[in-house]
């Protein structure tokens, strides 16, 4: 592997959102930039720049992570998902999404693209997770708006819909 | 709070990585998880001229028992040693450390000898692996040395790694059964870096206590029996041979007061269980 020049741009091919995709990057870009920036998409919202508020996680090979604390070099063949691919329908909400609508787990939704993110990762991986498990993972975002008891009541009651959903004889 | 630019390297070899590291010398990093070189790179607090990616090097992926020792090397994520499954049996210590370290969303990224690289004299593992009694290997183009961590660590983010070098694994001892471990720490959030962490040790060997956030790196000490009548004079003769500073999280005072109530609370937890 040759050594990638700092002025020029480089090819990332990866997938993002069930999607193979080729964005061009310098060294330096961060992945929040290159989802921003490259590809357009801007959903993916950007606070602190150092891994504190959480404002930019997506998910990268299933995982939650800081869009601003990887290099677009670093996902080359990963997987990555950010919020645009929650919902199927962009006129619809998922589960989660309406979620947090029908229990206020949003006001002015800067936090809100990563904290969903964090959260779908959780009920995948744990769909029996509960307050405790889901506290725990939010620790990892700040919100200023919401004081957090309205997300984690969101979060339990997606949490909820989908075990049901999964079991629909019992 | 954009990185300034820096060629990359992603190498599928160790001897390539090794190579590039002779070639650039201090003005190269090692990048793995990022998630404590990043933000130093963001705010500019680290502008290296190249960054080698150590990722794709499948041989330092790995978590492996080496008699009486867990080798973890450098590309192992924090959140692959967490879900490890012999964690509990073998590293109780770390067990009991990890849900203090980061948060969920960077342990998925950052790796073990990232933390251990980054020094940051509050960090849990830098902790734990002092405490533990471990040791870091280092590799050059031109040597293999293993250093113990109490030697490794020798200042405020800063290490015995010399220019060149890279760290290719760490080593844990591995626990005994019947020893006792346990782990605390105060914050001020939770995920936030510690104002003062406590990993204690109680074995045939007596008590050990380890202890960040105070000096400028972790630092172990050796403590007698809690019912000693010397016990709470050793434990304040520790919190005051600290260097505590006053800084925008904590007075020193308050970090000695934590030194002995927590300091206390963690031998205590390790002492009961020991069998």
């Amino acid at each position: 592997m040759p050594r990638m020049n700092a002025a020029r741009r480089h090819p990332v091919d990866f997938t993002l959102n069930g999607r193979t995709v080729r964005a061009e990057a310098e060294n330096r870009m961060l992945l929040s930039d290159l989802l921003r920036h490259e590809v357009g998409l801007t959903g993916t919202h950007v606070g602190c720049e150092h891994g504190v508020c959480g404002a930019c996680t997506v998910q990268i090979d299933g995982k939650p992570a800081r869009a601003c604390l990887t290099l677009a070099q670093q996902v080359r063949g990963s997987d990555v998902r950010t919020v645009e691919a929650l919902s199927p329908d962009p006129a619809e909400l998922s589960p989660l999404q309406a979620a947090f609508r029908r229990h206020h787990g949003l006001q002015c939704g800067f936090c809100t693209p990563g904290i969903l993110m964090s959260l779908d990762a959780l009920l995948r991986e744990r769909p029996d997770a509960g307050r405790e498990e889901i506290r725990e993972h939010l620790s990892g975002h700040l919100c200023r708006c919401t004081g957090y008891a309205t997300i984690v009541e969101a979060a339990l009651a997606a949490a909820e819909e989908q075990r049901k959903e999964e079991k629909p004889n019992v | 709070m954009k990185p300034a630019s820096f060629d990359f390297l992603c190498p599928v070899t160790l001897e390539e990585a090794l190579a590039a590291l002779a070639e650039v010398g201090s003005e190269a990093r090692v990048i793995a998880g990022g998630q404590s070189l990043v933000p130093m790179l963001n705010m500019r607090l680290a502008r290296p001229a190249l960054l080698v990616d150590i990722m794709r090097l499948e041989a330092l992926r790995r978590i492996e028992t080496s008699g009486e020792e867990i080798v973890v090397g450098a590309g192992v994520r924090q959140a692959e040693l967490e879900a490890w499954p012999s964690l509990l049996r073998d590293l109780p210590l770390l067990a009991a450390a990890f849900p203090w370290l980061g948060h969920v969303q960077t342990r998925a990224r950052g790796t073990v000898c990232g933390s251990i690289a980054h020094a940051d004299p509050s960090a849990e593992l830098p902790l734990s692996l002092v405490t533990l009694g471990g040791t870091v290997s280092l590799r050059s183009r031109k040597q293999k040395r293993r250093v113990k961590a109490d030697d490794f660590f020798i200042g405020m983010m800063a290490t015995d790694l010399a220019e060149g070098e890279m760290i290719e694994a760490v080593h844990f001892p591995k626990a005994r059964p019947g020893n006792g471990y346990a782990f605390r720490e105060v914050g001020r959030r939770h995920g936030d870096f510690a104002i003062v962490a406590c990993a204690a040790v109680a074995d045939d060997r007596g008590l050990r206590l380890g202890i960040a956030g105070v000096d400028d790196r972790p630092r172990v000490f050796p403590l007698p029996a809690l019912n000693d009548d010397q016990f709470d004079d050793a434990i304040n003769d520790i919190a005051w041979s600290l260097n505590a500073r006053d800084d925008i999280h904590a007075s020193a005072r308050y970090r000695r007061e934590l030194v002995r109530s927590l300091g206390r609370e963690t031998l205590k937890e390790a002492s009961r269980c020991r069998a």
